[in-house]
């Protein structure tokens, strides 16, 4: 797209037309978008026609549109973050992330659903409804970005931008045959990016191919002042590690703790011939061993709901978003919680409570203080761990795309599809799934997870551009080409 | 197995802000023995002497110069305000008994 673009051959504003066209055409069904903003499109399209045709020299993603998680602020455009709560907000301000996509003249077609406040694996905690999966409507695509991952997997924009805490989107990337990354923490600014998990949040790139995804990552990261978790650095060149395709004499850890049991059979399967293919280009496929992880679920679900009972409690019905019960002189903590109750939804509220009560006296060490620990024990894990891998994998989650309303009553089966991916955000390492092809029992997509030190997201980057490459030509052609037809016309 | 009941619930919702049905407190405390039995086996590691981690980065201080940037008008401020009176948000009550 990007070739066409600088070559001539399509202009933005045809390009953001006919994803729009596409949008109108299939998004009834599959109801990736919360919000589309035709207008702004191709007004953005426009001048980077203008500036193209000035001779003015473009960003190679100039003039490809975007699907944008609606858990980051664009000026002006509602923002809701998936909750009631924020219905009808329009922000005053940019995310860091938004100006900088901006600022490379990529077109931003509209904002995408997800679990509200980013809480959930499945998108069907959303307050405005849930969103299909492009390969099988009566099937979730995942969460929390769901929204970002279907738009990507329905072509409705060949870009999308997500948020991953515990896994929000490798996870989704997986379950809809896609490429997602997790960057480090702290690689990518978290300044208008809407707070679940301030210590595990992060926003990163969706793509269809490897190469595509490099490119958003590379427009992403950088040092933000305005973030002052921010990493101020030197950030590794991604793009050209996508380019390498070369995993010769690389070590690839495989981690015993994210395999076999508990995972679908035909993950295991598609996980396992991956690593044949990575071992027949060069690479040395070697073993490790991280006992800790076993306790990762449980740790994250303590840390994240702890750190959203503090982050959540903006929410106060004062100087934005929704306000009920208010009149009759009803007193402000009246209205607090009148409003907190009409605002949230049932997973938002359960993990607020389980955060308060892990946070209590009495409890705070047994709960937050031991998650707190087990944290420590993870990251020394890892530390081994990459004292004998340049990357670690495993498969991204431990089953293809589950059906709608199949975990939805069942907290604890829906955590568990998280298992794979929590351990880097605990971590603050970077992540990338990409798809390893279908599952023979339901013809499913199925992702490849690899892991790589903090600041280390280039090597994710050339391992999976090298798998990429060697797994497409063995099928003749990008896993999403297999993908059903959608809609009517096209 | 861990329990907590109908009334541990309501007073964690107090806590929380959060206002909520009884129906909505009786399924949250049938719900919460089963989550919290599965987030204690974090006590089943023995942690003696490890310290803990609140965050992946040794962080420290962050400074920036001290100079003025342009910020947000009083208009723009007040835009997604629920309620407003002469250029200030309007907030209820916040002393007292309510009438």
């Amino acid at each position: 797209m990007s070739d066409a673009l600088s070559k001539g051959e399509v202009t933005s504003t045809e390009l953001t037309q006919k994803h729009l066209d596409r949008i109108a055409d299939v998004d009834p069904a599959v109801k990736a978008f919360l919000h589309v903003d035709a207008e702004g499109a191709l007004a953005q399209a426009a001048r980077v026609d203008a500036d193209r045709s000035s001779g003015k020299k473009l960003h190679p993603l100039a003039g490809v549109p975007l699907a944008l998680k609606d858990v980051l602020t664009q000026e002006g455009i509602p923002t809701t973050a998936g909750s009631k709560i924020l219905q009808g907000w329009k922000p005053q301000y940019d995310s860091t992330v938004v100006s900088k996509i901006k600022d490379a003249g990529i077109v931003i077609l509209g904002k995408t659903n997800m679990d509200e406040f980013a809480m959930g694996s499945s998108t069907e905690n959303s307050a405005y409804g849930p969103t299909f999966n492009p390969w099988d409507l009566a099937r979730t695509p995942g969460g929390s970005s769901g929204g970002s991952a279907a738009a990507v997997s329905a072509y409705e924009a060949p870009l999308a931008i997500g948020s991953d805490t515990g896994g929000s989107i490798r996870q989704p990337a997986a379950l809809t045959g896609i490429v997602g990354v997790r960057p480090t923490y702290g690689a990518v600014s978290r300044y208008g990016l809407i707070a679940y998990s301030s210590s595990l949040d992060q926003a990163g790139p969706f793509g269809r191919t490897v190469l595509d995804t490099a490119l958003l990552h590379d427009v992403m990261a950088g040092h933000d002042p305005k973030d002052a978790t921010s990493i101020n650095a030197e950030f590794p060149d991604v793009v050209a590690a996508a380019r390498k395709c070369d995993v010769k004499g690389m070590k690839i850890g495989v981690i015993k703790q994210l395999q076999g049991e508990g995972y679908q059979n035909g993950v295991q399967a598609r996980f396992d011939e991956s690593l044949q293919v990575l071992a027949s280009l060069g690479a040395e496929i070697v073993q490790v061993d991280c006992p800790s992880f076993e306790y990762a679920l449980a740790a994250y679900y303590l840390i994240a709901p702890s750190e959203c009972s503090s982050n959540l409690a903006r929410f106060d019905a004062m100087r934005y978003g929704l306000r009920t019960g208010d009149g009759d002189g009803a007193s402000a903590e009246a209205v607090m919680n009148a409003t907190r109750n009409a605002g949230f939804g049932h997973e938002v509220k359960r993990r607020i409570i389980l955060g308060t009560y892990a946070l209590s006296s009495g409890y705070y060490d047994a709960y937050y203080g031991s998650a707190q620990k087990i944290r420590t024990l993870i990251i020394q894990d890892y530390a081994k761990a990459f004292a004998q891998a340049d990357v670690l994998v495993s498969p991204t989650a431990p089953t293809t795309a589950f059906k709608i309303g199949e975990k939805s009553d069942d907290p604890i089966a829906m955590y568990l599809g998280d298992v794979a991916t929590i351990p880097v955000n605990l971590a603050g390492i970077c992540g990338m799934s990409l798809p390893a092809g279908l599952a023979d029992e339901d013809n499913l997509p199925v992702g490849f997870q690899i892991m790589a030190p903090a600041m280390q997201d280039a090597r994710l980057y050339q391992v999976g551009s090298a798998l990429e490459a060697a797994l497409v030509s063995q099928w003749g052609g990008h896993l999403i080409s297999k993908a059903p037809a959608l809609g009517g016309s096209k | 197995m861990s329990s907590l009941s109908r009334d541990d619930v309501a007073k964690l919702a107090a806590l929380a802000r959060i206002e909520m049905s009884e129906e909505e407190l009786v399924s949250l405390a049938s719900q919460f023995g089963m989550i919290l039995d599965a987030v204690a086996r974090v006590q089943d590691v023995d942690l003696d002497g490890v310290a803990p981690t609140s965050h992946p980065q040794p962080i420290r201080n962050v400074f920036r110069e001290d100079v003025v940037h342009p910020s947000l008008t009083p208009a723009q401020a007040l835009s997604g305000a629920p309620a407003q009176e002469e250029q200030r948000f309007r907030v209820p009550q916040i002393l007292g008994e309510a009438e």
